[in-house]
């Protein structure tokens, strides 16, 4: 008998348990209430956020799949297609950080294999609490290590990512993995259970008791009792998951399968009601016939085991053998576990005895949709929250503070743990505006870029997601990439308070409106909530994964100054905004004031006329402004220059100069260009409708920046380079 | 000529490695299968990177009881040419074709990142397309390869020039910050002593086009070719397929 106690157990109301009951006609047992469980629950369901993600747009010329598979599809032309996703990995990397993070890996890898395409990059936002407070550092250092140990292992090149600092993930870390695979259009696999008779394959590692409700975990707040839960992190074993990943595309490349599905969130029990939902079949499995890492498990435990590195596979019988001997090759047992039948029911039996027998339409597609309450928070912040801020007496000493800043600093510390050139195709290396591929066999390349400013999203949810839209775009475009689609991991707090509920609500909105605006479909992606720990929510986090193409790499354009003597050109306008800025949060001690504004129409010719000027080969470098403003993007275009030439750069705006020097303010790029080609390149902007001005020179061994004249700071690069370089290793060095 | 490269379960620089001998180097190249007996006939064997059987107990320590590594070992000793990159260096010192051990890099962390080697001994097979004091840009991803071997094994590897590439910095100055994983005598890369038997932790591969930023990496392959084709007649170079490359 189901009590109350159980269902809260289990994360259902009773409303929910009045529903189950209704669909299948019965009370359920505790093993069906368990199925019904994580299936509906906020993670593998989706019923929070259902009702909102409709209003992404989903559609364009290039899309082969969008929402609703393991992972988006886009045509990039020569009979090939692109594949990927991003994924959330937050609770389990807070709870044991080295294997949540390794089995986020994991789990993302197989969603992009289980399409049939070879995962060719890797790329992570991570958000961590401030790295002075030594808990911090260690879940930091566990997370970094963990995607290292799994991702190079297996050999999948993680190309780059970002990494911001906050105190509101102190308890809750953030821990999206991005990934990209590359595959034929003729060979994309779905996970499918088609055709009565065809017999349903388990591979990879045996099932044990690990990950048991993970994705019940990952759909509640966590509270001081936390750290019981560490039997619910899976452990990951890249080695098993290489071979999986090489056996799959083996035999999908040999055409012997029907259908494939990765065994991730709630395991066996998601993908066989999955596959045999989207297929219009029902499934009969025998649980006798899994292989089992334990003895004693009961159906409960190996339905619900989330335990990694395993696959669903449905071939007809007459492949079978075909198959098995395909992953006998790579060491691994392919037993048959059930079949496909009409009927659209699942019946699971347990020695000899029928366990689960319901249908799958409902454990899949019916899980119910909330349109749950929201609200404005009390106090919005607004421009007049902003107190009156007292001029810096030093610039150069803001400039190097900000440059040290963790969240600016540079990530190499980070990055150098991760193999970023494995499989030959980085042409760009880490630190970019985006990551940059190449496709062998090709002139072409992809570009990839993640981007979400959570302070933004913050003080205001809607500006803070059309931002991270325009400015994921805005990297792309600054390698020379035309932005082609989108996948977005949405990470919010408890949307049973209303307050979250309308953070995610806005956020959506501005993403539509912003994709929309840019002609980029969201081809998938993925939604955290519940990123509250001890009743505290993190700040709205939506992060965005965007895909370009460059159609000839060799055009291919870099952020660093190429030479000494070209013309510094700063695309877009200067504006007095200081809001939500990394600077008023350094030095001023302040998340407060409005995110800078977005015009999306101003983003847009921006964006085209940055294509067009290097088509036009006039661009020799490109550098999108970003956190810390217009100084630190110049000293970053120095520090990535082959030899950190400096600039000599006049303003003329004539607001306050710290603005001037660290605002936000959107839609800006700097760039050079060959002083022969300046008149032609700044012609070209005019009649583009872009500001353009010729601020200053590269060269010289300083970046000086002036305002009508006056010096407002000069300093050596290589000084710059050292506070920027060195901060993020100084917290990790062993201290005595 | 012809190069065979081996995969092991977990090698994850096969097809990397493929790619380049015959896609850049042109040469024709066959994928050799752990399990099998069979060295094709090939003359010169690759053992690539990655993480054979996942590393899981020491680094190479496995793979070196494949089948197919019995036949390498046997090619080697009849004087066969092998090359081992990272953990192919691992699994050649396992086996015992090269001397000394790898341990954990110094500062513990796994390493990706762009070096700095110094050709020590141009005249080997595998670096005579190089000058002697040559200093090529390569990357290192390796979380083994701090280089070790007692003293006395370590004085008799320099006493026979066996050392062929040194951890250096740009100008080629051997010193302790170009040092990055820690190897004794900043050792990148050791021959055996007959001269038929090369392992380094860089990776050459991944240096071998200018799109990727360093071609210095193809120096080693040239020497291979330039070596083993003036030894036979020259086979004829494989046709390429598509353009492979840029």
């Amino acid at each position: 008998m189901i009590d109350k106690k159980t269902l809260d157990q289990h994360g259902l109301t009773e409303d929910e348990y009045g529903l189950i009951v209704g669909m299948i006609g019965r009370e359920p047992n505790l093993t069906e209430l368990g199925i019904f469980s994580v299936m509906w629950s906020e993670h593998c369901g989706y019923k929070s956020s259902r009702v909102h993600l409709k209003k992404l747009p989903t559609e364009g010329k290039h899309v082969v799949q969008g929402p609703g598979e393991n992972a988006g599809i886009l045509d990039i032309g020569d009979g090939q297609v692109i594949v990927f996703k991003i994924e959330s990995h937050n609770h389990p990397s807070f709870i044991e950080p080295y294997q949540g993070a390794a089995t986020g890996v994991g789990g993302i890898l197989r969603d992009i294999f289980t399409m049939g395409a070879r995962p060719i990059a890797v790329l992570d936002s991570l958000r961590f609490g401030p790295p002075d407070d030594p808990k911090n550092r260690s879940v930091m250092e566990g997370v970094v290590s963990g995607i290292a140990g799994y991702g190079n292992s297996i050999g999948v090149p993680t190309v780059g990512g970002e990494v911001y600092f906050n105190p509101c993930y102190d308890l809750n870390p953030l821990v999206n993995v991005f990934c990209l695979g590359l595959a034929d259009k003729d060979k994309i696999f779905y996970a499918k259970a088609e055709g009565a008779g065809n017999k349903v394959l388990y591979v990879g590692a045996k099932t044990g008791r690990d990950g048991i409700h993970g994705a019940t975990m990952a759909s509640a707040e966590f509270g001081k009792e936390t750290e019981h839960k560490r039997p619910n992190v899976q452990v990951g074993d890249p080695f098993k998951e290489k071979l999986l990943l090489e056996a799959c595309l083996e035999v999908m490349d040999r055409g012997r399968i029907v259908g494939i599905q990765q065994m991730g969130a709630a395991g066996l029990t998601c993908s066989t009601t999955e596959m045999a939902a989207k297929g219009g079949m029902g499934i009969v499995v025998d649980l006798d016939k899994v292989p089992q890492r334990e003895a004693g498990m009961t159906p409960y435990e190996i339905l619900l085991s989330e335990s990694q590195e395993r696959m669903l596979i449905v071939a007809s019988p007459e492949k079978v053998a075909a198959v098995q001997e395909v992953f006998a090759k790579w060491d691994l047992d392919a037993p048959v576990i059930g079949e496909v039948v009409e009927g659209g029911r699942a019946r699971i039996s347990f020695k000899g005895e029928v366990v689960v027998d319901i249908p799958v339409d409902a454990v899949v597609n019916l899980c119910p949709a909330y349109n749950r309450p929201s609200r404005a928070p009390a106090v919005l912040p607004n421009p007049a929250d902003l107190p009156p801020l007292p001029l810096p007496g030093d610039y150069a000493d803001v400039f190097l503070k900000l440059l040290a800043s963790p969240t600016i600093a540079d990530k190499e510390w980070v990055f150098r743990q991760y193999d970023h050139m494995v499989q030959v195709n980085t042409a760009f290396l880490p630190g970019a505006d985006a990551a940059l591929l190449r496709i062998k066999g090709s002139k072409k390349a992809l570009a990839v870029s993640l981007d979400g400013n959570s302070l933004y999203t913050r003080l205001d949810p809607k500006t803070g997601a059309r931002i991270a839209v325009a400015e994921a775009c805005r990297n792309l475009v600054c390698v020379g990439a035309r932005p082609v689609g989108v996948t977005n991991c949405l990470n919010f707090g408890n949307p049973e308070k209303p307050e979250v509920m309308w953070q995610f609500e806005q956020a959506v909105d501005g993403m539509a409106e912003a994709c929309r605006a840019f002609g980029i479909p969201v081809t998938g992606g993925n939604v955290s909530f519940y990123n509250d720990t001890e009743g505290l929510s993190i700040h709205p986090t939506p992060v965005l994964g965007i895909v370009g193409i460059l159609d000839d790499i060799r055009k291919a354009v870099r952020p660093g100054f190429k030479a000494t003597g070209d013309a510094v050109v700063l695309l877009g306008e200067n504006m007095e905004e200081l809001g939500g800025s990394e600077y008023i949060r350094i030095v001023h001690n302040l998340e407060a004031g409005a995110p800078p504004a977005m015009d999306l129409e101003r983003e847009k010719r921006l964006q085209e006329f940055l294509l067009e000027a290097m088509g036009a080969g006039l661009v020799r470098s490109a550098h999108d402004l970003a956190e810390g403003g217009l100084s630190v993007a110049l000293a970053e275009c120095a520090f990535h220059g082959a030899r950190k030439t400096g600039c000599e750069v006049d303003l003329t705006d004539t607001f306050r100069p710290d603005a001037l020097l660290f605002g936000e303010t959107q839609s800006r790029i700097v760039v050079t260009c060959r002083p022969a080609n300046l008149g032609r390149f700044l012609k070209m902007a005019a009649a583009g409708g872009v500001p353009a001005k010729s601020i200053g020179r590269t060269g010289g061994r300083d970046i000086a920046v002036r305002q009508q004249g006056r010096e407002l700071f000069r300093v050596p690069v290589e000084k710059a380079y050292r506070a920027w370089k060195d901060a993020l290793p100084n917290f990790f060095k062993v201290r005595t | 000529m012809k190069f065979g490269v081996v995969q092991f379960p977990g090698s994850n620089c096969d097809f990397d490695t493929f790619h380049v001998l015959r896609n850049v180097m042109k040469r024709e190249t066959a994928l050799l299968w752990h399990k099998d007996h069979d060295l094709q006939g090939v003359d010169c064997v690759v053992l690539p990177g990655g993480f054979s059987y996942g590393d899981y107990l020491r680094s190479g320590a496995i793979a070196r009881f494949s089948p197919l590594m019995q036949e390498v070992k046997a090619f080697a000793r009849a004087g066969g040419h092998v090359l081992g990159i990272c953990n192919g260096f691992q699994i050649l010192l396992e086996l015992g074709l090269l001397p000394g051990a790898m341990i954990r890099n110094k500062n513990l962390k796994f390493l990706c990142q762009h070096v700095r080697i110094r050709i020590e001994n141009e005249k080997t097979d595998f670096t005579r397309a190089g000058r002697k004091g040559q200093v090529l840009r390569i990357p290192i991803a390796h979380f083994d390869g701090n280089y070790y071997a007692p003293a006395r094994v370590l004085k008799d590897i320099e006493r026979h020039r066996q050392v062929v590439f040194r951890y250096c910095d740009a100008e080629g100055n051997i010193t302790e910050e170009a040092n990055v994983n820690g190897s004794l005598g900043n050792i990148a890369g050791i021959r055996n002593r007959e001269g038929n038997v090369l392992g380094l932790m860089p990776h050459p591969e991944r240096a071998s086009e200018a799109l990727l930023g360093s071609e210095d990496g193809r120096t080693i392959f040239a020497s291979l070719i330039l070596s083993l084709e003036r030894r036979k007649p020259a086979r004829r170079p494989v046709r390429r397929e598509r353009a492979r490359h840029d």
